[in-house]
């Protein structure tokens, strides 16, 4: 038994240095060339400190280690990319921002901790957290501190159930809506079937308001088979079932990763319906190894292309690609909109960095409903009072192996 | 000071141990001099110490390995989480929670003796081998479960939220890999003092009981104790259970501490229990003063690293590794006997014989 203890006990050692590696490289909170003093910032109240020295301290919080890391990861590089673009135009009113990105492992209690270290460390707006699950979390304690709370990518209804609570990405309910709708008014199928991961917040949550749509819109459901974590590698069996079903259309409310294996496995059976995704499908084709032939012609519903034509995108994607490396994908678009968002807001609003958190999150939270932003996810993007952002669902058709808009 | 059993001197150590340490932050905490992360770690120290002794029993006091503690946790969190969920308009608050911790309790338990009854019987690894599936088989069951109440009673569905059929005032209460959402607050650092204290009681009593005796004796020699007439599959399964119904406590304590209560790898799965058994290792096998210090110290050693970075985790490992070599490794064993303090100050009594080694 000892032997077996040790060895338990070595491996736990190893999967937590592993844990360890996995996070990325520049951590700079570097506040922009300029501002000499703004990196020790003076304890808040000193009011001489204010004219010169002051800065607006937003934090932010997502995954940088673990399984979901990729995804804090992006939201953390392009929001530093977003602050480090603003300091260097002067920042907001005048005064710089300065960025700060703690690890929350995507666990609810590790990212509750990591908003208290925020806190200690006087932050004023959160700009967090990256995943749904600790973001429920966490707004439990932003309303209590009453602390202004932009969420990136939480896009479950919980993320943002109080009134100091804003999102930039659509909400699981949202989306499913929308693709329902879509495919109905479009008439792009009477029949209809669904493959999604039943171990997924994002997956399921997409999949629950589809299914409640899809009658609405005469949509018939004929199969909706679900995968897990688990047994995300075969899904022989969930197409095999919506072929004999007879749709014509599949629905893959699920990341890309599992939506290339899947595509592949259809084009191995001789199966083609029309495949039709959400937001999470950005990415299938850069996925390596992935034969983009394969994708021809399935569409997404999604915010973000990092091929889009338009000048804004581009830049950022060479902007982003420059400093890290690697294509952004549509958490770093909206990070990159919510720090924009929340510049116009503050600007809008006229709050001072010498302000209380609570004050700048009465002030923001009127001030987000006023303002309207030309983003990378969407052109005239506004906020309801209920956080939710109003933009049009771009839809987008793969064609030659890249993305055109329908 | 009167002369005093060895044994209750030792307990009324560890009790004081966590009361003086409970008054320190409580100090702390009016005078305001608590930083916002330590206060929010407060009730996740206490949850990890009463996972830490209580696994302690089973691993330390009974000699089985389990591997599937998180699994017991996350059997506690959900059920007493569901039960407040349910009574949250018609209870008042800390009537709700004790009710709460009574279930989470129970259900843990009532699996404890639902495993142990077959496994515990067997002789050799196959505990660990079976609570290892346990504890995946929880987590996995959690997150195809849904279940729904409205005014025609509780829906249930393995299949999704909208199978479950519920009229438009209905409420989903379990939504599958979303979980519980909406738990009431009601974990505070006090009650998880009193639940440490608790959990210390019942251990350390049972310890020094005769049933405590009886179970250490199948740990020590299963054929000697068995020719003794002691009935070893009963004792087992009295340590198992108990071990598991205090695991549901600290779930409990858990899901009352966030509003959102998900079965994730993360919070709930294999590397959670193996987590808390590193506690259970490095805190000393056997020794529950140890268990309750080492969970401390590992559960605030990530947090306090944060000034690290990306580096934390990797330090933390580093650390890990450090301190089981410190604890186990033959050498550092005699290193820290030569040089220990109690050795130091009873110097010169036994000198002769530290220069004979």
């Amino acid at each position: 038994m000892k032997r077996f203890l040790s060895i338990a006990v070595a491996s736990a050692m190893v999967a937590a240095a592993l844990t360890g590696c996995g996070g990325g490289a520049s951590d700079s909170t570097a506040p922009a060339e300029g501002t000499e003093n703004g990196s020790t910032a003076p304890a808040e109240g000193d009011s001489a400190a204010a004219a010169d020295g002051a800065v607006f301290k937003i934090g932010g919080i997502g995954p940088v280690t673990g399984a979901a890391a990729i995804y804090g990861q992006a939201v953390k590089n392009a929001a530093q990319l977003a602050v480090d673009e603003i300091n260097a135009a002067g920042g907001i009113n005048g005064v710089p921002i300065e960025f700060n990105f703690q690890d929350d492992e995507h666990d609810a209690e590790k990212a509750v901790n990591a908003y208290n270290t925020l806190k200690d460390w006087d932050m004023q707006v959160l700009l967090g957290t990256v995943t749904s699950t600790p973001c429920t979390a966490v707004v439990e304690k932003t309303h209590e501190d009453n602390m202004f709370h932009l969420t990136p990518s939480g896009s479950a209804v919980e993320s943002i159930q109080y009134d100091n609570a804003f999102r930039v990405c659509f909400s699981d309910p949202n989306q499913g809506t929308a693709s329902a709708q879509y495919i109905g008014e479009n008439g792009l199928a009477t029949k209809v079937a669904v493959i999604y991961n039943s171990s997924d917040v994002y997956s399921s949550g997409i999949y629950q308001t589809f299914a409640a749509e899809a009658g609405n819109q005469g949509l018939e459901i004929v199969s909706a088979e679900a995968f897990t974590a688990d047994s995300n590698t075969d899904f022989s069996v969930q197409l095999q079932k919506a072929k004999d079903a007879g749709a014509e259309l599949v629905f893959l409310p699920i990341y890309y990763t599992e939506a290339s294996i899947i595509l592949g496995q259809a084009d191995k059976m001789g199966y083609k319906p029309q495949f039709f995704g959400c937001d999470g499908l950005d990415g299938l084709l850069t996925v390596e190894d992935f034969d983009t032939a394969l994708a021809e012609g399935v569409m997404l519903l999604t915010p973000f292309a990092a091929d889009a034509e338009d000048e804004l995108t581009q830049n950022f994607v060479k902007a982003y690609q420059d400093a890290f490396g690697d294509v952004p994908n549509q958490f770093a678009a909206d990070a990159y909109d919510g720090i924009y968002a929340i510049k116009a807001a503050i600007e809008k609003a006229g709050v001072t960095p010498d302000m209380s958190a609570s004050d700048i999150c009465d002030a923001l939270k009127v001030s987000m409903t006023e303002i309207s932003i030309d983003g990378l996810t969407g052109l005239g993007m506004t906020w309801g009072a209920d956080g939710e952002p109003n933009k049009e669902p771009k839809a987008v058709k793969i064609t030659n192996g890249a993305y055109a808009a329908m | 000071m009167k002369k005093m059993n060895p044994t209750t001197k030792y307990n009324m150590i560890t009790y004081a141990v966590v009361i003086v340490a409970y008054i320190l932050v409580a100090a702390l905490g009016a005078a305001g001099h608590i930083s916002s992360l330590m206060e929010g770690l407060l009730v996740p120290l206490c949850i990890y110490v009463i996972l830490a002794v209580s696994l302690n029993l089973v691993v330390g006091i009974l000699g089985e390995l389990s591997l599937g503690h998180a699994g017991f946790m996350c059997v506690g969190a959900f059920a007493g989480s569901f039960f407040s969920m349910c009574t949250k308009e018609a209870m008042p608050g800390g009537l709700r929670f004790f009710l709460a911790l009574v279930i989470g309790a129970v259900t843990a338990a009532l699996f404890g003796i639902l495993i142990g009854i077959p496994v515990l019987r067997l002789r050799g690894d196959y505990l660990a081998i079976v609570t290892l599936a346990f504890g995946e088989i929880i987590k996995n069951l959690m997150n195809v479960l849904y279940i729904g109440r409205d005014e025609s009673g509780f829906h249930f569905s393995m299949k999704d939220s909208v199978a479950l059929g519920l009229s438009p005032e209905g409420k989903t209460i379990l939504n599958g890999p979303q979980g519980i959402t909406g738990t009431p607050h009601d974990a505070s650092f006090t009650i998880g003092v009193l639940l440490i204290l608790l959990t210390l009681f019942i251990i350390l009593n049972l310890i020094h009981s005769r049933d405590g005796r009886a179970i250490m004796a199948i740990r020590d020699n299963l054929i000697a104790a068995e020719s003794v007439g002691i009935h070893v599959t009963r004792y087992k399964l009295m340590a198992f259970t108990l071990s598991a119904s205090l695991a549901g406590v600290a779930g409990v304590l858990y899901a009352h501490n966030l509003s959102t209560l998900t079965a994730l790898p993360k919070n709930f799965g294999y590397n959670m229990s193996i987590m808390i058994l590193v506690f259970v290792v490095l805190g000393g096998i056997g020794n529950i003063r140890g268990s309750v210090i080492s969970a401390v110290v590992l559960t605030l050693l990530p947090e306090l690293l944060r000034g690290l970075s990306d580096y934390r985790m990797l330090i933390y490992a580093v650390v890990l590794i450090a301190m089981m070599l410190f604890n186990w490794s033959p050498k550092a064993v005699e290193f820290r006997e030569r040089y220990s303090w109690k050795r130091l100050l009873h110097l010169p009594s036994g000198s002769g014989q530290s220069t004979g080694k």
